[in-house]
Order: C-alpha cells, then sequence, then structure tokens
C-alpha cells in the first residue's frame, strides 16, 4: 500500500511529465489556450495512459524483455527483444487509440463528442509514449504498480496544462513584450512553474519511510550530479578556510 | 548553391531560422529539452534526428502512392520507429554511456511531433529528393535550437564544452573562476532549458518583428 501511495504522488509531484522530463510539450503548448480544451485532452492523456501502460507492462513483462519467453519453455529463455519494444509499444498505443476511440463512439457519444477529437492527437503524444517507455526503463515490478503509474502520471500531466492553460486566459490582459507574445511568454512561465514544481522533490524522503527507489531520471540525476558538486565545492572551501586559519 | 536550384535551396534554409520547427512551429519539444544539458548528448540528438527524418521523409515519399489514407498514421509511426530503432542500436553498440545518458529519449524521437508533421505536411504529397531536403532542413533547424540551448547549458552550468574545460578549473581556481566566477548549477536542471528557449524566442522575434504573435 505504501508502495502505491508513494509511486503515486511522485509521478504527480516530483516527476510530473511535463516539468520534470518534459513529456507532451507539443500538444502542451498547442492546446493550451483555453482551458476546456485543455481539459478535455488532459482527460484524454489520463485514460489512454491507464490503459496502454498497463498493457505495454504486460507485452515487456512476457515478450520483451531478457528471458522473458522463459514461459514458452527452456530453449527460449536466452531471447532477449527488448530492442523490438519502440516498435511494439507505438503499435499497441496506435491501435489501442483507435480501438477505445470506436468503442466510446459506439457506447457513449457524450463523452465520445467531449473527448473523442482528441484521441487520434494522443497517438503521436510523447507523454504517452514516454510513459511506456520510463515503465520499462524504472522497471516497475507488478501489474498493479504499472496501472497506478500510467493514472497517476497521467493527472500530472492534467493538472500541469490546467495550470498552463489557466494561466495564459488571464495573462490576455496583462502587458508582455511583444516578442515574447505568445509561445516565449508559455515557456518562461512553465520554466518558472517547473522551479516551483522543484520544492517538492523532498516531499518523500524525510521521515522513516522506506527509502525511495533508485531511478535513472535524468532530472533526478543532474540534481545528484549537482548536489555532489556542491559538497565537493564546501567541502574545497572549508579546506582553503582551515589552510589559512592555521596560517 | 549551384547544384540545388532556389527553391530547393529555400527548402534548406529556411527552417534554419524564419521558419524554424522548435520557435515559430511549436514542433519537438517534447524529446528536446531534457537531453541539453550537454553539448554532447544534444549533438547527438540532433544528428540521430538528422537521419531520421531524412531517411523517413525519402521512405514515406516513395510509399505515397501506396499507403492507404485510413491507416497513413500507424504506417508512418511504423517507418520511424524502425529507423529509430537503427539508431538506437548504433548508439548502444558505439556510445554505450550515452545511450545510457539519453536514455528512453532516443526512443522519443518516435513521437518526435517534427517528424510526423514533416511527413503529413510534404512527404506525403512530394517527391522523393524534396522530400530528402525538407527533412534534412527541418531537422537541422531543429539541430541548431538544441545545439545552442546545450552550449549555453553546459558552458554556464558546468564551465565545460564537449566535456573540456574551457573556463578554467573550479576546485584549483584556475581561470575565469580565479577572479571569482562561479558556476551556476542551476543551469543543468531541466527547469532552466524551457527558460533558455524563452530567451532565444524573444531574441529571434526582436530582431525579425514579422514573427510577433497576437497574444
Amino acid at each position: 500500500m505504501l508502495e502505491h501511495t508513494e509511486l503515486f504522488f511522485k509521478s504527480i509531484f516530483i516527476d510530473n511529465m511535463v516539468f520534470a522530463t518534459f513529456l507532451g510539450m507539443c500538444s502542451y503548448l498547442a492546446v493550451s489556450k483555453k482551458v476546456t480544451t485543455a481539459v478535455g485532452l488532459g482527460a484524454a492523456v489520463i485514460f489512454v495512459l491507464a490503459v496502454t501502460v498497463p498493457l505495454n507492462w504486460l507485452l515487456d513483462q512476457y515478450l520483451l524483455r531478457d528471458g522473458a519467453l522463459a514461459w514458452l519453455g527452456p530453449e527460449y529463455a536466452d531471447y532477449n527483444l527488448s530492442f523490438l519494444s519502440f516498435i511494439l509499444f507505438i503499435a499497441t498505443i496506435a491501435t489501442m487509440v483507435q480501438q477505445v476511440e470506436i468503442v466510446v463512439e459506439k457506447f457513449s457519444p457524450a463523452l465520445y463528442n467531449s473527448l473523442g477529437i482528441f484521441l487520434p492527437l494522443i497517438a503521436v503524444n510523447c507523454a504517452i509514449l514516454g510513459g511506456s517507455l520510463f515503465m520499462q526503463a524504472r522497471e516497475i515490478s507488478s501489474l498493479g504498480l504499472a496501472f497506478n503509474y500510467g493514472l497517476s502520471s497521467g493527472i500530472g500531466w492534467f493538472l500541469a496544462i490546467l495550470a498552463i492553460a489557466a494561466i495564459r486566459e488571464k495573462i490576455r490582459y496583462s502587458n508582455v513584450p511583444p516578442p515574447l507574445r505568445g509561445l516565449g511568454i508559455t515557456f518562461i512561465i512553465t520554466g518558472l512553474m517547473a522551479i516551483g514544481f522543484m520544492s517538492f522533490g523532498g516531499m518523500l524522503t524525510g521521515g522513516d519511510e522506506v527509502p525511495v527507489a533508485e531511478e535513472n531520471t535524468t532530472a533526478q540525476k543532474e540534481k545528484e550530479e549537482e548536489k555532489t558538486k556542491l559538497e565537493e565545492e564546501t567541502a574545497q572551501n572549508t579546506v582553503t578556510y582551515n589552510a589559512i586559519e592555521k596560517e | 548553391m549551384a547544384i540545388l536550384s532556389k527553391k530547393d535551396s529555400k527548402l534548406i534554409l529556411d527552417p534554419l531560422a524564419d521558419n524554424n520547427p522548435i520557435t515559430i512551429q511549436v514542433l519537438g519539444i517534447c524529446s528536446a529539452l531534457a537531453i541539453t544539458a550537454e553539448l554532447k548528448a544534444s549533438i547527438v540528438m540532433a544528428l540521430s534526428v538528422v537521419f531520421v527524418m531524412g531517411l523517413g521523409n525519402v521512405v514515406i515519399s516513395l510509399l505515397r502512392n501506396v499507403i492507404p489514407s485510413k491507416i497513413r498514421i500507424i504506417v508512418q509511426l511504423v517507418v520511424v520507429a524502425a529507423l529509430v530503432i537503427v539508431v538506437d542500436q548504433v548508439l548502444k553498440a558505439y556510445a554505450y554511456t550515452l545511450s545510457k545518458t539519453l536514455a528512453v529519449f532516443v526512443g522519443l524521437i518516435i513521437t518526435n511531433c517534427i517528424i510526423m508533421g514533416r511527413f503529413e505536411a510534404f512527404a506525403l504529397g512530394n517527391g522523393v529528393k524534396r522530400s530528402f531536403l525538407d527533412g534534412i532542413g527541418n531537422a537541422a533547424g531543429y539541430g541548431i535550437i538544441l545545439i545552442i540551448v546545450g552550449f549555453f547549458r553546459e558552458l554556464l552550468g558546468s564551465g565545460t564544452l564537449l566535456g573540456y574545460a574551457v573556463l578554467g578549473n573550479p576546485i584549483e581556481k584556475t581561470g575565469l573562476y580565479a577572479i571569482g566566477y562561479e558556476n551556476n548549477g542551476f543551469m543543468l536542471l531541466s527547469p532552466m532549458a524551457l527558460i533558455v528557449v524563452g530567451i532565444l524566442i524573444w531574441v529571434q522575434r526582436s530582431r525579425n518583428p514579422a514573427l510577433i504573435e497576437e497574444n
């Protein structure tokens, strides 16, 4: 249970898809002019991520990873098909999106009207493929966790697009320097929001909980690198101070 | 350019500045920004995209009369995915550490909107040679932004370029560090990539007021 809660909050706030890894930026910038459309796209992203990440987890577990084919018999245990993961993941996503579109159109025309136009857009949204690839890279261990990861990353993306759309609606009344209007100011606001989201970084590391699992996101790595560098520098400084004091 | 007609060379030169895929068309930001903390990774990423886009545009343009329009998105995705697998395997074989830094972002070239955008907008309706030039041009426009951002982030963030300490040694206090210069570690964190691109857009649009958008 703790594992689930932790993954949930971590994917929403700390490893937020938009602010920490820049996934889905294209549609994030293009569809964030109005809050209502942003909500539609955000909901579609949550939905598709929650469906495709567990599916791709199954594919990865039973078909792609090193030794995954062992269930077919011992002679298959040596195969490693992970180089095929890009093509299989994207094919799964594209077909799933198509199927979801058909099913939703058939059974819930109301939902289709609000969600449907965004679904084809989503097949080529980097956030969706990124979700599956990060799921694979972080070696998420169970189907439940994979579903949790897809859902919570989707919610994180939804929050991000909702926030930027609200800000962009307001900013129309502000006096922005002309060359920055539109795209430029959106980039800078997103950067500032990302700085804000970085403050969530300490959320899960305090107290006596289970230590946060190791992961290889670039952001995390950069943070660690910077930390060690800072420590080195301070160590260096204290050494020099000591030397000066001795003199 | 004597080899290329004026119209053809425009295909290459336009995306480099006034029709740049990142700053003007707003395409392909997804996989671009996260890897620009080092210049080397940016250059490799730029080259990979040039390769995938040049060849991808050629393949799509060759197939353009055969693809049924209803399933064209899937066909396009499969073509890109196949090319990206080639890039990924080559990187893993010859530059393993670098491919670890780039991690999933090589895979994300598949969903790079520039590629799909150019397939849809250009390769499906034009001949092989022009599609090839268009692909190279757009990928180069994308690469240039990547390299500029990578240049500034690495220079200001860690004081190095391609791993060489160009500003002197921060620990031994040589070069610029002797007069009290400090690295700005913040440049290495992800938010600064967005802000650097924002500033690039600002500079570009101040130089060419025709590009300024309505609010």
